[in-house]
């Protein structure tokens, strides 16, 4: 073995420091997954990968451990946070990105970016003393204000800053010429963000949107102050179908969160096999919007 | 055409200045530029040749800051009065960089005039064919209008877009350098390009290959910076008067090379 000089020393400890860095979070990912895969197996194992997925009863006292209604009820809080949300949140990103004077989008970006810094539980409280009072004053039979409308506002908010910032950055990254060649064609700046700009951003945006759904599905104690916790499927409680926004309902990180402490056997294995559903839900998820991303750059 | 009819048509300045911020970019510019000609404006990097070409369809509006004084006339009216979607309607702009949106070959040249109001499909169809003909690109193209603008080789992708400019059916078409990122025979089938448009419309272009101004202009201005970095109006004549007997030592210094 040879020794080098102290520069050559350093720079190879410096490689081993920083691979053993980014190794790390590898590791835990990986550790992560192998080991909330092993608590959830006996679960698994007893009731069955499908006829857990499949089954919308979860009563836990009686051994019947389906986690459709909490499948159903992420999707649709996260459905109806995304359709609030990514309009408001598109919105801002145009704004910020062709409209706004510098000066304006210097005072509203940060106060868009300190949303993202607010605590969910803050998020809760928010939700508990505002929203869900609103929401308690649409006429419907069984309404309390706790459900799916309510928790999917409060979501909209907490996604705002992430598809906001990644959208705005998406529209800005489109070449300058697009945005001179439509306006010298005499198309006025709202056309040339609705016909070119937007285009031209789309995978970015999509991308955005991809993210903003990962954070929703994850989104644990604000959703389980304002969503009513009810282990049901969500259903319309009148003719109309939008009631079923007024439903209680309850997520798959609720369901963890809520019952995990005193939990035990297969119940609590049934719990971590819930995690288990959700890693593999987020993961797809991030894992299309990397696609998307690197799609948009070819 | 009387005199006065003369002057009212095609593109003039009076006196024409332009600053960014604090910082005079165009110093006094007087200039009447005739119409179905071919223009060239040369002149050293840095001198406001694109700045002065960028005054004809306001598209120096779009960077903060800019100020003006004096008069820039399209047919005798001040284009700050003009409407700016109307003004660049009838003036069209071919930029430097080949800039295609990222749609169909169809989608770029019906672009223009659907903003202006044409909706009927087959009325698409006949402006598209009938611009991408004129900008010598229809028989390239015309087995595939679907696919993308983006596929085109860089020469094509500059036609494409003067199609996208004739489209919307200018008087004017500016040219910031339109060939300076396009290979020798892309270039010269620009260069050709330019001779056949000049029927139809009238044509300035920017341009840094004293060449190519020689080889396709009627009419040639010498720009160039005074003491304080603004840019000045030097000489503007026929271009063979100004490349074989130019009036000031300047625009002789310039084209025969002994700076620039």
């Amino acid at each position: 073995m040879t020794f080098g000089t102290k520069r050559d020393c350093t720079q190879k400890i410096m490689r081993t420091v920083l691979l053993v860095s980014a190794l790390t979070s590898v590791l835990i990912v990986v550790l992560i997954f192998v080991f909330t895969a092993g608590r959830a197996a006996p679960a698994f194992h007893e009731i069955g990968i499908w006829k857990m997925v499949s089954d919308t009863t979860w009563r836990p006292g009686s051994g019947e451990f389906g986690i459709l209604a909490m499948i159903a009820g992420s999707g649709i809080v996260t459905l109806g946070a995304v359709l609030l949300g990514v309009p408001l949140a598109l919105g801002s990103a145009v704004f910020l990105a062709e409209i706004a004077p510098e000066w304006i989008a210097g005072a509203v970006r940060p106060s868009i970016e300190l949303l993202a810094g607010i605590p969910s539980v803050v998020y809760g409280l928010f939700g508990m003393a505002v929203i869900v009072p609103m929401v308690r004053t649409i006429p419907a039979p069984g309404n309390a204000g706790y459900g799916v409308l309510s928790a999917s506002v409060v979501l909209a908010v907490m996604i705002l800053p992430t598809v906001t910032s990644i959208s705005e950055l998406a529209i800005r990254s489109v070449p300058a010429g697009y945005r001179e060649g439509s306006l010298a064609l005499g198309a006025t700046k709202w056309e040339t963000v609705r016909r070119v700009l937007i285009p031209a951003a789309k995978p970015g945006i999509v991308s955005a949107v991809i993210l903003g759904l990962g954070r929703a599905l994850g989104e644990t104690v604000a959703m389980i102050m304002v969503i009513g916790n009810s282990a049901i499927l969500p259903a319309a409680s009148t003719g109309n179908p939008l009631s079923i926004f007024l439903s209680r309902a309850r997520t798959l990180t609720g369901n963890i969160a809520v019952e995990i402490s005193y939990a035990t056997g297969v119940h609590e294995s049934a719990l971590f096999a819930t995690g288990v559903v959700l890693f593999v839900l987020i993961m797809l998820i991030n894992s299309s919007a990397a696609l998307l991303l690197k799609k948009g750059v070819r | 055409m009387n005199k006065l009819e003369t002057e009212a048509k095609g593109m003039s300045t009076r006196n024409y200045s332009l600053f960014y911020g604090g910082f005079k970019a165009l110093n006094r510019i007087s200039i009447q530029i005739p119409s179905n000609r071919i223009t060239a404006f040369i002149g050293p990097s840095g001198c406001g040749k694109s700045s002065f070409l960028r005054s004809f369809n306001r598209m120096n509006d779009l960077i903060p800051g800019v100020t003006t004084e004096g008069e820039v006339c399209i047919d005798g009216r001040n284009v700050a009065d003009e409407d700016v979607v109307q003004l660049r309607k009838k003036v069209g702009m071919v930029f430097q960089r080949p800039n295609p949106f990222p749609k169909s070959v169809f989608e770029n040249v019906a672009y223009g005039p659907k903003l202006h109001g044409v909706k009927n499909r087959s009325d698409l169809a006949v402006v598209v064919e009938k611009s991408l003909k004129r900008a010598a690109l229809w028989d390239e193209v015309k087995d595939d209008l679907h696919k993308s603008g983006m596929s085109l080789s860089g020469g094509q992708q500059q036609r494409l877009c003067i199609a996208r400019a004739i489209a919307v059916e200018p008087e004017v078409i500016l040219m910031d350098e339109p060939a300076s990122a396009l290979d020798p025979v892309a270039t010269l089938k620009i260069e050709e390009l330019m001779n056949e448009l000049k029927a139809n419309y009238t044509i300035a272009i920017v341009t840094h290959n004293m060449q190519q101004a020689a080889r396709v202009s009627d009419y040639t201005a010498f720009m160039l910076t005074d003491e304080n970095r603004a840019g000045n109006l030097i000489e503007f004549g026929t271009t063979k008067q100004i490349f074989t007997t130019p009036s000031d030592t300047r625009t002789e210094d310039y084209i025969t090379g002994r700076f620039g």
